[in-house]
């Protein structure tokens, strides 16, 4: 407990771009056999260090086979709320999940050069007090941590859907379930809210056996994956309205909300359209009448390609797919990143006019049949993924990897985790930075970044612009 | 005139206090984008605020009736605040239900986090002080007038915090909208928590000596 509020916490978007830059990044590290431990890099992204764009610290997990995926704070910029009374938390630990094991790790990272594990929650902790496994993305809210998850109980996570549970933002117990009504909600991936409009949006991917031992084709082909988002009275813990964007549109993944609370639209990433191999963006908003819509408003073709050159799963189509498979939204509200994971891209989109968007930076590494190397001559494997934006919008930083066994599909050749960054310019575009690159340690891929005092998938804020 | 200075004071104490909404008041201007949403967000906040004292005040305003036990109450009543506050000084978590009330139910939460916070406690040794004050004054009238006054007491004891609370809560509240803009938000919140609690112990200790020494 803090005698003043962190000083990580800003009250509006707008405070925290004008906040100090980062010095830190904390990037998973996976393995993707089980073979080594998991755990978490420390990355100095502080340009004038001398250890710039090097691991300077790992935290490494004692079990094997966790498979880290996405992870988040202990506490945000929501505890300026006084609503919550959680005004003088620390924003000092990472909740990390393993999404194959089930088990969580509280990491302190108060000081990142000595960053330590300081709890672990075993996966029958979470089994049992919550009939869900597989947790997944961490966001601080109301009522504590709260963590979505893939899968529902029993062995292969199909017995019950998957669904939100709460934690509790001090001692990391976990509470329960936070589904009171769950309507049509019968999958799980993303979620994120808007606090002082009360509302909470989450989104679908798939159950266990869909996607922990590969992507199922069939499953693909016959729209067996997620393709809806659904509304929820966030407070009362109630689904209020479900939207399906259509059958063809599989795999409605990251969901983005408007930074600033005054507003009520969002986006949300689909990874393919089976009707032509688009990759797509929706954006959803309130209506007038207190409805909820969605319309599909940004569309990124297919690149066709000789199947010679395509992995086996893929030959077929004789195209390379887009596959949107993150999105990251500045917290200006004004440019929308979209990871092309398949077609080895990073998008930027000029979205001031949500309804409108357009395309105003573009960056190509990596991909499937290119395989574009970084401007420092390093490969990339696989293609630009997890996305994660400074708070200021100068910088963008990604990954590689989407999932274990996925990459493998999808690249059947490529190995290794990589990290870059790129430049912003002033009136938009984006610039691969040459002198950012991290290779990860042998046999290790890496997944999810998070910036060291927030960045802009972490934070809700609780109070509008000026 | 001391135990009045301590109704405004404690009013105005509650008032600075973030956690009892003032900056709720501000965020529902920025949201309507007028500054008239302020009041009224302060009056919402204020008149859950103004229930809770009331709903606190009103039993022991009953109790009074029992003239005979008047310094046992005063003891009791110190004796509870000193253990809420022992309590609160233990216990540190923030009761989780508030989370679960709505944004837009401001007087409703308001209500809740006062008396969850002793809010409404802390001035009941207070408002025994001055009844015991207003029945010196009468000498030794009909219990019938004794309990008209109390009752009366107790709706201006309450109306005088809260009007402190909200003039105090308003002036920050305004303040920030007007001229220091939110950056001051996260500057100026200081953790009370332990002060809270500390105040509630000092109130109720001073309730038992001074109700010992009417007995």
């Amino acid at each position: 407990m803090n005698l003043r509020p962190d000083p990580t916490f800003h009250p509006t978007a707008q405070l925290a771009m004008q906040a100090p830059v980062e010095n830190y990044a904390f990037t998973v590290m996976l393995s993707p056999d089980g073979s080594q431990s998991d755990g978490i890099a420390v990355v100095d992204v502080n340009s004038s260090s001398d250890t710039y764009g090097q691991i300077v610290h790992q935290i490494i997990v004692p079990y094997q086979g966790d498979e880290f995926h996405h992870f988040g704070w202990n506490a945000c910029s929501s505890a300026l709320s006084p609503l919550t009374g959680h005004a003088f938390l620390e924003r000092r630990y990472l909740i990390v999940p393993g999404i194959r094991s089930s088990r969580i790790y509280i990491i302190d990272v108060k000081e990142p050069l000595e960053a330590k594990i300081h709890k672990i929650i075993e996966p029958e902790e979470v089994f049992a007090k919550t009939g869900y496994s597989r947790p997944h993305t961490i966001h601080c809210g109301p009522e504590g941590i709260y963590v979505s998850t893939l899968g529902g109980g029993g062995e292969d996570g199909t017995d019950g859907p998957p669904g939100i549970f709460i934690m509790d933002c001090e001692t990391f117990d976990i509470i329960g379930r936070y589904e009171m009504d769950r309507g049509k909600q019968d999958k799980h991936y993303d979620f994120w809210w808007n606090l002082p409009q009360d509302y909470m949006v989450s989104s679908e991917w798939g159950l266990p056996p869909q996607f922990e031992n590969g992507i199922v084709a069939e499953d693909l082909l016959s729209n067996k994956y997620g393709h809806s988002i659904h509304f929820w009275d966030l407070r009362a813990r109630k689904n209020v309205q479900t939207i399906d964007l259509g059958e063809n549109h599989q795999m409605a993944l990251e969901i983005r909300p408007a930074h600033d609370p005054a507003k009520d639209y969002g986006f949300c990433g689909v990874v393919v359209d089976t009707t032509n191999l688009q990759g797509a963006i929706f954006t959803w908003w309130r209506d007038d009448d207190g409805k909820w819509q969605a319309k599909k408003t940004i569309t990124i073709d297919p690149r066709p390609e000789d199947p010679e050159n395509l992995p086996e799963l893929l030959k077929g189509f004789g195209a390379v797919p887009p596959l949107v498979t993150d999105i990251d939204l500045s917290l200006d509200d004004k440019y929308l990143y979209v990871a092309c994971w398949g077609m080895g891209e990073m998008h930027q989109y000029d979205v001031s006019d949500p309804m409108n968007p357009v395309l105003a930076g573009k960056v190509e590494l990596g991909g499937i049949a290119r395989g574009t190397k970084h401007p420092n001559g390093q490969p990339f494997a696989f293609g630009p993924q997890m996305v994660e934006i400074s708070r200021d919008g100068k910088r963008v930083y990604w990954t590689n990897s989407l999932y274990s066994t996925w990459d493998d599909q999808f690249y059947p050749d490529d190995e290794g985790g990589q990290m870059v960054m790129a430049n912003v310019g002033e009136n938009g575009g984006l610039t691969l930075d040459p002198d950012f690159y991290v290779a990860f340690p042998k046999g290790l891929r890496s997944h999810q970044i998070r910036l060291e005092g927030g960045d802009c998938s972490t934070d809700s804020f609780c109070y509008p612009n000026v | 005139m001391a135990l009045w200075g301590a109704v405004i004071v404690s009013g105005i104490y509650h008032g600075v206090n973030p956690g009892m909404g003032w900056p709720l008041a501000v965020s529902a201007a920025l949201f309507e984008q007028r500054a008239a949403a302020l009041p009224r967000a302060l009056a919402m906040l204020a008149g859950g605020h103004f229930l809770a004292m009331t709903a606190i005040l009103l039993p022991f305003t009953v109790m009074l009736t029992l003239v005979e036990w008047e310094a046992q109450i005063r003891i009791g009543a110190g004796l509870l605040v000193i253990a809420l506050g022992i309590y609160l000084l233990i216990n540190r978590r923030h009761p989780r239900f508030l989370a679960r009330v709505k944004p837009t139910r401001l007087a409703l939460w308001s209500f809740l986090a006062a008396i969850a916070h002793g809010a409404g406690l802390m001035l009941v040794p207070i408002y025994l002080g001055i009844c015991n004050y207003a029945e010196l004054d009468r000498g030794h009238a009909a219990a019938g007038v004794l309990m008209g006054t109390n009752y009366g007491l107790a709706f201006v004891v309450a109306f005088a915090h809260t009007a402190a609370m909200m003039l105090a809560g308003g002036a920050l509240a305004l303040g920030m909208y007007l001229w220091l803009g939110l950056k001051f938000l996260s500057r100026s919140w200081f953790n009370l928590d332990v002060v809270w609690a500390l105040s509630l112990v000092l109130v109720g200790v001073v309730a038992v000596i001074s109700g010992h020494g009417a007995a």
